[in-house]
């Protein structure tokens, strides 16, 4: 066989060509596959780390965590349309979601919502998750999200 | 009494399966035929051992035996007894237990199967096998020991599993599916192993390496699609995948296993790929451990990981080791996997096998990296991260249609090489019923880019199957004048492979349209109606009639109730549900579905208020998905028609692939 092969001209050496054809194609994908990562990575950040982040926060797309601001929730079934103050241990943010609330949300309860942050400093989101627990514990006064927890709680990919 | 009688028996599975792994490599070193004698006779006590230990885990549970660890964690004596029964694998001890389980059904099966055959390979085999088991062993006898003796702690705390788990029968069979598809590709990979410490794969080994890997692939196939439908009937989000971590943990090693099931066949029919055939072996494998090590150390949180708990790094110790070894086979032995054959042309089925499992590998690459990443952001940069189904959808649609597209080049070329002439002849009729396929779904309204190609590759791979499957028969009814029944049977039986490789790949391009079409479009409408009102779904009205509540022994029910109008037209009622499970106070949805052949009206209950006057509906319209259901059936009888042992006295793992490639040009 290695004699076939050396008697071959040497401008086809398929084995060279191959791996040269190989070596492109895997850098090739590996760019595709970096680039499409870069665009769709969505953060988990809580209401403090978002704001921040400042101007280059707004319209990125996140998973924002934290709890439901007691006196807050303003839900207006007709339209669809929730509005409500999310806290977490350093700030406050104003959200607005699209989504028909779970059984489950009540205010201080911890919620994910995600969505975009939009250039009046509200954020805008059609997709409410409620954190799940196994036993409820009413939550007490000034607790703060484990955000880590929440997140984690979280990540599966419910609706 | 469980407690000690479990503890022993894994104690004693523990120390057969560790002397198994050594005695297995000594006798695979001197191919003494006493040390064979022997490996085989500990692997069965190895697997005696660990179905005992389920027995007795089983009886503990329907005993309601809360002393037992395991018992006290996911027992309840108010869960239905069929709950109780698959409670072995709810919760994360069981499911090692199980998986033990199911190691050894897999071990004893390859013993009593492959008898006196393969002498030389079958030591190292089950000394790797017993290596995995004592691995898995050593988790159930420490780390994971499900047999510990406790206190009980009080029954108002005894619930029964995780009530999303409860809230639906396809729970019962989904991941013992898995468990099969997943435990038994160490068989394979042990085989893999084997060949590599021997140096030799030759195609008596490669046959038998196929059909262990096919028996898995089956079950891994319907495992990830079982999955997928009981997200779909019980989740209530509208789907069936999201790409989350853990599907994906499930699907890679599936790809992998793809890839080698066509690896085997080239390196088989053609002497190509030895070494490649088996790094996919092995990445396989890796995989599964892996996927394991994903779903049960609770790095990602979801309804498959069970609490965060020690045994994460012991996993990806073992992955490291088998990692290791791997690297270190491959580097030193690959190059002893004589090479037999040379890839003649670009133009023949072998060059069609090569680029498939190159897509293949970027497919396992995009998805791996995609899954990953976040685990590795976070250990890296401390941020939350996840990545966004987008990425996945975007990379691996143009992969998957390009590997249907050849799924049709394949087979309809033959192996070798061929003129651009006999390729224009054999594509000619497969690429016109493709464009015919491809027309009669932009007629039906099919306009996006993506979907409308995979009507195309997969019209086009669809023919190419048929014909595959029909025109040996034709031949065979026109030259000895049979009827065409009987025409279609010989050649079915001369050709059972064949046969069943095109009954797969005839599901798969099912799949692929109904998944393009479902994915592509869906409808869906939300809002927040009182009694009497209706929401609007694309062209249907879902009336609210009613809602009542009620109470089962283990759990409370809210259900509503919804009339779906057509054009003022009744066309059913469905009642989706929140369902509070005792202890939890949680309620989990579970979705109603109105199916019909061309589209699912779905309901999902997102809350009912105070009352039950008002209630949040999420509805939505998927297109085609009872499809994706019975594809995978079809896939799954594909590899059940492979599997089906050879009716006359001929072992297939010992027939020459020539003399059958000889008949079947012949038929």
């Amino acid at each position: 066989m290695t004699d076939t092969r050396g008697s071959q001209s040497p401008v086809l050496q398929p084995r060279v060509v191959i791996a040269t054809v190989l070596v492109i194609a895997a850098l090739g994908l590996s760019v595709v596959v970096v680039q499409g990562l870069q665009d769709n990575l969505v953060y988990y950040l809580t209401p403090s780390e978002l704001l921040d982040k400042g101007e280059e926060g707004v319209g990125a797309s996140v998973r924002l965590g934290g709890m439901v601001q007691a006196g807050s929730v303003d839900w207006q079934p007709d339209d669809n349309l929730l509005r409500f103050v999310m806290f977490d241990k350093d700030g406050t943010m104003a959200v607005e979601s699209r989504a028909v609330p779970p059984q489950m949300f009540r205010e201080g309860i911890g919620v994910v919502v995600e969505g975009r942050l939009q250039e009046d400093g509200t954020f805008s989101s059609n997709r409410l998750m409620v954190k799940h627990g196994n036993e409820y514990t009413a939550p007490t006064d000034g607790e703060h999200p484990d955000l880590n927890e929440l997140a984690k709680s979280l990540q599966e990919g419910e609706s | 009494m469980n407690s000690i009688l479990g503890q022993g028996l894994i104690l004693i599975a523990l120390a057969t399966a560790a002397s198994g792994t050594v005695v297995g490599y000594v006798s695979g070193r001197s191919n003494s035929e006493v040390g064979l004698r022997w490996t085989k006779r500990l692997t069965l006590i190895f697997c005696a051992c660990l179905a005992a230990a389920n027995v007795v885990m089983e009886k503990a549970l329907l005993e309601h035996d809360f002393t037992v660890k395991y018992v006290d964690q996911v027992g309840s004596t108010s869960t239905p007894l069929h709950i109780t029964i698959v409670s072995l694998w709810s919760a994360l001890e069981g499911s090692i237990l199980f998986w033990g389980l199911v190691l050894a059904i897999f071990a004893a099966a390859f013993v009593w199967t492959t008898g006196r055959r393969h002498p030389d390979m079958v030591p190292y085999t089950l000394a790797t096998i017993l290596a995995v088991g004592t691995f898995f062993c050593f988790l159930i006898a420490g780390p994971a020991d499900p047999f510990t003796a406790v206190t009980p702690r009080p029954d108002s705390l005894h619930t029964g599993p995780n009530p999303l788990l409860q809230n639906h029968l396809l729970m019962i069979i989904h991941p013992p599916m898995l468990y099969l598809g997943y435990v038994g590709m160490t068989i394979p990979f042990a085989m893999g192993i084997a060949s590599l410490l021997k140096g030799r794969l030759g195609a008596s080994w490669t046959r038998p390496m196929r059909r262990w890997m096919l028996l898995p692939f089956g079950f891994l196939t319907v495992g990830i699609v079982l999955g997928g439908w009981w997200a779909y009937e019980v989740l209530g989000w509208g789907g069936y995948w999201a790409w989350d971590p853990v599907e994906n943990a499930s699907f890679l090693p599936w790809l992998t296993a793809a890839a080698f099931l066509h690896a085997a066949m080239l390196r088989e029919r053609r002497g190509l790929l030895a070494g490649w055939t088996i790094v996919l072996l092995l990445t396989t494998f890796a995989l599964t451990i892996l996927g394991t090590f994903m779903t049960r150390s609770g790095v990602f949180n979801s309804v498959h990981s069970f609490t965060q708990s020690s045994i994460g790094p012991t996993f990806l110790v073992f992955l490291g080791i088998i990692l290791v070894i791997s690297v270190i086979l491959v580097a030193l032995r690959a190059h002893l996997l004589d090479r037999e054959g040379e890839l003649k042309s670009p133009l023949s089925r072998d060059a069609a096998f090569i680029l498939n499992n190159l897509l293949f590998a970027a497919f396992t690459f995009t998805v791996l990296v995609g899954t990953v990443f976040p685990l590795l952001a976070e250990a890296v940069r401390d941020v939350k991260l996840s990545v966004g189904g987008p990425f996945f959808n975007q990379l691996t649609v143009p992969i998957g249609v390009a590997i249907v597209f050849l799924m049709g080049v394949g087979p309809a070329l033959p192996w070798g090489r061929v003129t651009g002439d006999e390729a224009i002849r054999v594509l000619k009729m497969p690429v016109i019923s493709g464009l015919v396929v491809l027309a009669a779904a932009v007629a039906l309204g099919i306009r996006q880019f993506w979907p409308a190609a995979t009507f195309f590759v997969s019209g086009f791979a669809a023919a190419v199957s048929v014909r595959d499957m029909l025109s040996p028969a034709l031949a065979r009814m026109r030259a000895r004048s049979l009827p065409f029944p009987i025409a279609l049977r010989e050649s079915f039986v001369r050709g059972r492979r064949r046969f069943a490789g095109h009954i797969v790949h005839l599901g798969v391009a099912l799949m692929a349209v109904s998944i393009a079409v479902s994915s592509s479009y869906q409808q869906v409408a939300e809002g927040t109606i009182s009694t009497g009102e209706s929401l609007t779904l694309g062209p249907y009205e879902l009336r609210f009639d009613e809602s009542r509540n009620f109470s089962e022994s283990h759990r409370d029910v809210a259900e509503a109730s919804f009339t779906v109008l057509l054009n003022g037209k009744d066309l059913g009622s469905l009642q989706p549900r929140l369902n509070r499970y005792r202890g939890e106070m949680t309620p989990i949805g579970t979705p109603a579905v109105l199916t019909t052949a061309r589209q699912d009206i779905y309901l999902s209950l997102m809350n009912i208020e105070a009352g039950g006057k008002r209630v949040g509906l999420r509805a939505f319209i998927n297109p085609l998905v009872v499809w994706i259901w019975v594809a995978s059936g079809m896939m799954a009888l594909g590899v059940f028609v492979a599997l089906w042992p050879e009716r006359s006295g001929r072992k297939e793992d010992e027939a020459d692939p020539a003399q059958e490639e000889q008949r079947e040009v012949a038929a």
